[in-house]
């Protein structure tokens, strides 16, 4: 006994979440300089921490994102690994105004500053290892 | 304030391929009772859904099974992960299955069709991407609440 719009719609849905997934899975953890961020700062009073005397790795993270362990863990490890560096994690619940300010859509978003705080790369989802290494590299030479 | 990490410590850790199993389960079973129209099949799945979401997703029926016959095959995980983000997921998908369940044993069947298609959308995007849709709303109706007017 087959629902002929249940069948349409089970199709159509597939079809468009395999799309999306493809697509999402190609952005994901894509470091990109966004114009948005152009002229954006964040100061060690804002993050409730300091700065990174090079370069600052800056997460956004809830309780509930389920990948926001694994970016958490690689980039505390190349913050360790890089000197002059910081890793400092953010729960995006507990500060609606940044989230707010910055545009902060999901979890994890991962905000790269140089020693001045400014962004310089943002990426959303979860991390590339290739990705941050570059990443540090930009914002260390900046 | 590199050392405050949030979420931690951590209620509970599960294998993660646990949930990705289940996912595809309920992949499979949330696309046949769309193409069947069938209430109580999705019913069932409402159910499974509602015990990972208050029990954990250990005692849900998808769990054991894969705790009983996949697990031992596979050996130990390299990983393990709070459990929290896929619970969640599971009380989203509770939500669905009982407004999806409403409107194929009572009515509206649209509303049937369309619960059914949104949990589907979001068991598919677990199985084949790892992609968790609950987490991602979580933020948003965060964020929404937060415009409300009389939060400082």
């Amino acid at each position: 006994m087959v629902d002929p719009a249940g069948l349409v719609v089970c199709a159509a849905v597939l079809t468009a979440a395999g799309l999306f997934g493809t697509v999402r899975a190609a952005h994901d953890g894509r470091l990109r300089r966004r114009r948005a961020d152009a002229g954006r700062f964040l100061s060690a009073t804002e993050l409730g921490g300091h700065l990174g005397e090079r370069v600052t790795l800056v997460q956004f993270s809830t309780a509930l994102c389920s990948s926001c362990p694994a970016a958490r863990r690689l980039l505390r490890e190349l913050a360790a690994a890089t000197p002059g560096a910081a890793h400092v994690e953010i729960d995006a619940e507990a500060r609606p105004d940044l989230v707010g300010r910055l545009d902060i859509l999901r979890t994890p978003t991962v905000l790269v500053l140089d020693r001045h705080g400014r962004i310089v790369r943002r990426a959303s989802g979860p991390q590339r290892r290739t990705e941050v290494v570059a990443a540090i590299e930009v914002a260390a030479a900046g | 304030m590199s050392d405050a990490f949030v979420g931690t410590p951590a209620a509970a850790v599960i294998d993660p391929r646990g949930p990705r199993f289940a996912a595809a389960v309920t992949t499979v079973v949330l696309a046949v009772s769309l193409v069947t129209g069938s209430g109580p099949l999705l019913a069932a799945q409402t159910l499974v859904f509602a015990v990972g979401a208050l029990l954990g997703l250990r005692y849900s029926p998808y769990g054991l099974l894969y705790r009983a016959v996949l697990r031992p095959r596979l050996g130990p995980p390299e990983d393990v992960e709070d459990e929290r983000p896929p619970r969640f997921a599971q009380a989203v998908g509770l939500g669905f299955g009982v407004l999806g369940t409403i409107g194929y044993l009572v009515g509206p069947v649209w509303l049937g069709i369309a619960a059914c298609a949104g949990a589907l959308a979001a068991a598919f995007l677990n199985a084949a991407f790892g992609y968790c849709l609950g987490c991602e709303l979580y933020l948003l109706a965060v964020r929404l609440r937060g415009a409300e007017p009389d939060r400082g």
